[in-house]
């Protein structure tokens, strides 16, 4: 299989690490070969992060370049329109529609462009938006966005819903593993 | 076992697995989980070290007792570590030693992004170079064989894509730990230049030996697929070269970028119509192909800086690029800055308010270096603030000691903050420095140090007495105070600066992201009272925004810490 490219985008804090911890344990359980690209140390401390995640026959690269990815999973709107050009042609946004203002934006020096998913839809782009903040509150804690955006973007991937419950259950804490189900469903049916 | 990890867990599997016993360092981003993945495995003795040439130097003893050894730092942290690495080059080792150096292309969380290889050249130390975490497994392991059968430390290179990047790693049989016997030997551990004058011509008869053998290991390997394209790259490099060029071009992939091979190059040369090197950072590959009188292309269509990727090697070779889409509005940057209820939030409004010039240093207090509260005004290496504003002064006189303080955190005050201060008071400036004491190493992800109490095993250690310390170094003038409390603040850094002798202030409060931390419920503004002053704008603080001109905080971000609270003249936030 040709190499596919997934981005998890979001604002340093909003638990990126444990969604791409779960898919890359999901797709090397599958078989895949499989590379995945973090971010540590001072990007985290609020500011924009991106953790690429590749998967094929056989993975070279760790990270993800313009018009290459598949799918672009983002915690946050700004940060969607930031990485949209790294989506290829035909791929697909899964975006949060929580707005998180920089700090340019709080203190005035920049305006946050309330439109911008709109624009990316106007130029053709496939973007499923969802409040998975909401979501995340009804499943029962709002550090279940991780997981309710991970239920939304299963579909794109070629795996069914049955083995990504498993790995829920194989990565997160046992005391955790039933709020992060129902946050994985809801997300799944948006 | 298959498992999927990122390369510095894949390099502590590889440490442990290849018999370590002991390994030693201080944390930096990208080489902290080498150290933090080598904690949890109870049979190796792990610690971290207050600085990265102690940790060396620790790694060194337990070599010389007959132990394998480690040490893992960033590329910054072998610039300290550098006293011991070029003499450690003359002794050499007993147990096998490994320096793990980590450097940061592009510098996601550093300083510089120096390139490690020129301190392989010029101590003579071998160094190998894996590219994903497979090869940071084998190549650490194998690493401590390399160091015992030529008598030398061996540095393990990684960069930030090799060492947080996951990938999957097949692990075998741990071989068990062995302590070779220590035989005293003077001639060999005591550097004396008696001793040392006859060390040195050993190193170079060793680095002869390792040219040799760089012909014939398993580290450089050659695929040749094309006699058109010839490529030589190394690590993340040759990821990117395979990501673009497949089975298209001949690749020389070198996994050991000191010494290298002649033999292979050469040959390797000849088969090809045009040789390309391609590296990140500084042309070390390239000068040393040239000098063999090869004619190679390399930093003319490579830059220097920065990290490379597919898309960089691609466009360098003129091939189209791919068809994207951009949103039209400007995208506002969203750089890293303090958390809401950082501690170090109060002492920086204050220090900003007064417009004193801050001497920082490196840490997560850098980032009172961002607007609005633009506090700093240098950082340059762990341990310059304090040592920096006794030259300020020095130059400045009266002048400056009145309104310059140098800011440190406890973890960077015990790595290199102290040595500043004793020059404070020995050669006597009335310096005013403070320590930013959260009580844990922060930027790096919550290590332990000697400020806190607790090993990096979580249990109980000894722990340094900042006050008692800072009075012992010569300091009489030491006070703390609650950076939660501006007034409590601003009437310390007043005082301290006004008085005719150096001082101390410890501005003291556990960082807010730590567990054992209680938060406080989240404040909200009284919409009828805000009069949109904007003062708590100020503070920099992300919970606090400004909606239809009035200000708002975010209840899902705020912890309480109430800083705020104390700017708003209108009593509009509670």
């Amino acid at each position: 299989m040709k190499t596919k490219s997934v981005m998890i985008v979001g604002v340093g804090g909003q638990g990126s690490l444990l969604a791409s911890k779960l898919l890359g344990r999901l797709l090397t359980d599958e078989g895949y070969d499989v590379k995945v690209s973090e971010v540590h140390g001072m990007s985290q401390r609020g500011g924009s992060v991106v953790t690429y995640v590749r998967y094929g026959d056989k993975v070279y690269s760790p990270i993800v370049t313009e018009g290459e990815a598949d799918v672009i999973i983002s915690f946050e709107k700004l940060e969607a329109a930031r990485y949209a050009r790294y989506l290829k042609q035909g791929g697909k946004i899964v975006v949060n529609t929580q707005q998180i203002d920089p700090m340019p934006v709080i203190i005035g020096a920049a305006e946050y462009p309330d439109g911008v998913l709109t624009e990316l839809t106007d130029k053709g782009v496939s973007v499923q938006a969802l409040d998975a903040l909401s979501l995340a509150n009804e499943a029962g804690s709002p550090k279940t966005v991780n997981i309710v955006l991970m239920g939304c973007a299963s579909k794109e991937f070629d795996i069914p819903y049955d083995r990504w419950i498993k790995a829920i259950e194989n990565t997160v804490a046992p005391k955790f593993v039933e709020m992060n189900k129902k946050a994985f469903d809801l997300g799944y049916h948006a | 076992m298959k498992k999927l990890m990122i390369g510095n867990q894949a390099v502590a599997a590889g440490l442990h697995d290849g018999g370590l016993g002991v390994v030693s360092s201080y944390p930096g981003t990208p080489s902290t989980e080498i150290t933090e993945f080598l904690s949890k495995y109870d049979d190796i003795h792990s610690e971290w070290a207050p600085n990265e040439k102690v940790a060396a130097e620790v790694a060194f003893g337990a070599s010389l007792a007959g132990a394998r050894s480690a040490c893992a730092m960033k590329h910054v942290g072998l610039n300290v570590a550098a006293d011991p690495l070029f003499t450690l080059s003359y002794t050499g080792v007993n147990g096998g030693m490994v320096i793990c150096v980590a450097d940061d292309p592009a510098m996601h969380s550093s300083q510089n992004e120096q390139d490690s290889r020129h301190y392989a050249v010029a101590a003579k130390v071998p160094m190998l170079e894996p590219a994903d975490s497979a090869e940071a497994y084998s190549f650490a392991r194998s690493a401590f064989a390399l160091s015992e059968q030529f008598d030398t430390p061996v540095l393990l290179r990684m960069c930030t894509r090799i060492a947080h990047s996951q990938s999957i790693v097949e692990t075998w049989d741990a071989e068990p730990a062995v302590r070779k016997e220590y035989v005293k030997n003077p001639a060999k551990y005591i550097m004396m230049p008696g001793n040392a004058i006859k060390r040195h011509p050993v190193v170079e008869a060793r680095t002869e030996a390792l040219r040799d053998f760089a012909e014939n290991c398993e580290y450089n390997t050659v695929e040749m697929n094309s006699d058109e394209i010839g490529i030589i790259t190394s690590g993340c490099s040759y990821l990117y070269v395979k990501e673009v060029f497949g089975e298209s071009a001949s690749i020389l992939k070198i996994g050991m970028p000191y010494p290298l091979p002649v033999k292979i190059i050469r040959e390797f040369a000849a088969k090809v119509k045009k040789l390309y090197v391609i590296e990140e950072l500084d042309p070390i590959i390239e000068t040393h192909v040239r000098s063999l009188g090869i004619d190679v292309i390399g930093k003319e269509m490579f830059s220097p800086l920065g990290e490379f990727s597919q898309q960089t090697i691609a466009a360098a070779f003129g091939m189209e690029a791919k068809p994207s889409v951009s949103a039209e509005s400007p995208i506002p940057p969203r750089p890293p800055m303090m958390c809401s209820g950082c501690p170090h939030r109060g002492m920086f409004y204050v220090l900003s308010k007064n417009k004193i010039t801050v001497l920082g240093d490196i840490g997560c207090y850098t980032l009172g270096a961002v607007a609005p509260l633009n506090a700093l005004d240098s950082t340059l290496c762990m341990g310059a603030s304090v040592s920096g504003l006794h030259g300020f002064n020095a130059a400045g006189g009266s002048d400056t000691e009145k309104r310059s303080v140098a800011v440190i955190g406890d973890s960077t005050f015990m790595h290199s903050g102290m040595t500043g201060l004793v020059n404070v008071a020995y050669n006597a400036t009335n310096s005013t420095v403070i320590i930013l004491d959260n009580s844990i190493t922060g930027m790096t992800g919550h290590q332990q140090n000697p400020t806190t109490g607790y090993n990096i095993k979580g249990d109980p250690a000894a722990k340094v007495d900042l006050e008692a310390l800072c009075r012992a170094l010569g300091i009489n003038r030491v006070r703390v105070v609650d950076p939660y409390d501006l007034a409590a603040c601003e009437t310390a850094v007043k005082e301290e600066l006004a008085v005719a002798e150096p001082s101390v202030i410890i501005s003291r409060r556990p960082c807010v992201l730590l567990k054992n931390v209680k938060l406080n419920p989240p404040l909200s503004v009284d919409a009828d009272k805000c009069r949109s002053c904007k003062r708590c704008m100020k503070l920099g603080c992300p919970s606090i925004s400004l909606k239809d001109g009035k200000a708002k905080i975010d209840n899902t971000l705020c912890v309480g810490c109430g800083v705020c609270k104390q700017l708003c003249a209108f009593d509009a936030i509670g």
